[in-house]
């Protein structure tokens, strides 16, 4: 973060120059009446603490272990995720997509950086970045194989790009070997990337 | 608008780099801004769509190479300005120097969980049926609007098949011309990588996006 600028405003010189921007125009909007700090304290509070890709994991976890849920999903995800209790900002219209012996999916948006924030929290700056945005729908499996995912044979790709309100996720498969294992226990495997489409899940974890 | 902003398709960037351990912000300035912008909604001065194509209306060379919020810091400090909440003068100040216009509302700290919650849905109810059906063929339209789309370059032209009818949803290349939200049927349209790639592309692949009704056409 360091630069070569030099800041007008000597008050702030000890700080970064995005720092110090973005402190003098919180201070006026504050000022103006427009915003409370309070509240934007309580916001960046809320997506460090409690949304986040858990909340995926428990909606993937509970789909793995109970049918009914899973038929739900597929039906209305919205609906079911909301019974879940995940009801929040950037997740209004919600689509599940279900791996399969056939198909795998991934989600992107090309055009800005939309992302089901209810369930996967905020999104990770690759996900926001050209790279991933330009490639996800040309080049799948090269964006697959950057994040060392290597699909079977015969596998489709099918890629979602979330040029509306809809928002994403993915239900990767339910590994093998993780019969009876309970919601809770099914819920440590599920990664963020999995519920993204760029990652698989795996009973043993083999990620370096 | 053929923007920045319109990446898919796009070649040259290099690979995905995936940060390990990232956090959720990588400065505190960062955190500030995704606060401020949320709670600035409440002020009502602008739609979604509108601040979408502030962000996406940066000059490219910016927005290919600022980092995220400061997109989305530039974007809602010309919406500011372009709505007189602030003056230049004062954004160079950081002091007020004229009265505040006024505002919806002001997100206070006790009402952010319900704000949040709340969030913003764009489904209305249908005025209308929808035109098409699950598996029926369609294709895109070609346009090249300066304003506010969500259909992508990489689309336009193309031939694809209704997947699902997704429900009855505000237009955004109206609302974020101010025109009033338009609602329309929102359909996910499937297309095969080959048809909007080439004959290069996997012939298994496929790509679905989500578009509104009068982007498309019948085939026939």
């Amino acid at each position: 973060m360091s630069s070569h600028h030099h800041h007008h405003d000597d008050d702030h010189s000890h700080l970064d120059p995005m720092d110090a921007r973005v402190r003098a125009l919180e201070s006026l909007l504050t000022e103006k009446g427009y915003i409370d700090p309070a509240a934007v304290d309580e916001i960046i509070e809320t997506y460090e603490t409690r949304i986040g890709p858990r909340n995926g994991a428990h909606v993937v976890a509970k789909a793995w272990t109970d049918p009914n849920f899973a038929q739900a999903l597929r039906e209305d995800a919205t609906a079911a995720i909301h019974a879940l209790g995940y009801q929040s900002r950037q997740g209004e219209h919600m689509v599940a997509v279900f791996n399969d012996d056939t198909t795998h999916h991934m989600v992107v948006c090309t055009l800005c950086s939309c992302y089901p924030w209810s369930v996967l929290g905020l999104p990770p700056v690759w996900y926001k970045s050209p790279p991933y945005r330009s490639r996800a729908v040309i080049d799948p499996r090269g964006v697959l194989a950057d994040f060392g995912v290597v699909l079977p044979e015969g596998m489709a790709v099918e890629v979602h790009d979330s040029t509306a309100e809809t928002r994403y996720i993915v239900i990767p498969q339910r590994p093998e070997g993780t019969e009876g294992w309970s919601e809770e226990k099914l819920m440590g495997l599920v990664t963020r990337n999995s519920m993204i489409g760029t990652g698989l899940v795996n009973a043993v974890d083999e990620r370096p | 608008m053929n923007g920045g902003a319109d990446l898919g398709g796009m070649q040259g960037f290099g690979p995905v780099v995936e940060e390990a351990e990232e956090p959720n912000f990588h400065a505190e300035w960062e955190a500030r801004v995704l606060g401020m912008v949320v709670a600035l909604g409440a002020a009502g001065q602008w739609n979604l769509d509108q601040s979408r194509f502030a962000r996406e209306s940066l000059p490219p060379a910016d927005y290919l190479t600022f980092p995220y919020y400061r997109i989305w810091l530039e974007a809602a400090q010309k919406l500011l300005l372009e709505r007189g909440m602030i003056s230049a003068e004062e954004l160079e100040s950081g002091r007020m120097q004229r009265p505040a216009v006024p505002i919806k509302g002001r997100l206070a700290p006790a009402d952010v969980e319900a704000a949040l919650r709340k969030g913003g849905p764009v489904d209305r109810e249908p005025e209308v049926e929808p035109r098409f059906a699950a598996g029926e063929a369609v294709c895109v339209i070609n346009i090249n609007p300066a304003q506010h789309t969500r259909l992508p370059r990489y689309a336009r032209g193309k031939r694809g098949e209704i997947a699902h009818v997704l429900g009855f949803h505000v237009f955004p290349d109206s609302n974020a011309r101010g025109e009033g939200e338009n609602p329309q049927w929102l359909y996910q349209v499937r297309f095969t990588a080959r048809e909007l790639w080439g004959e290069d592309a996997n012939a298994a692949d496929t790509v679905t996006l989500d578009l509104w009704e009068s982007y498309l056409r019948p085939t026939s």
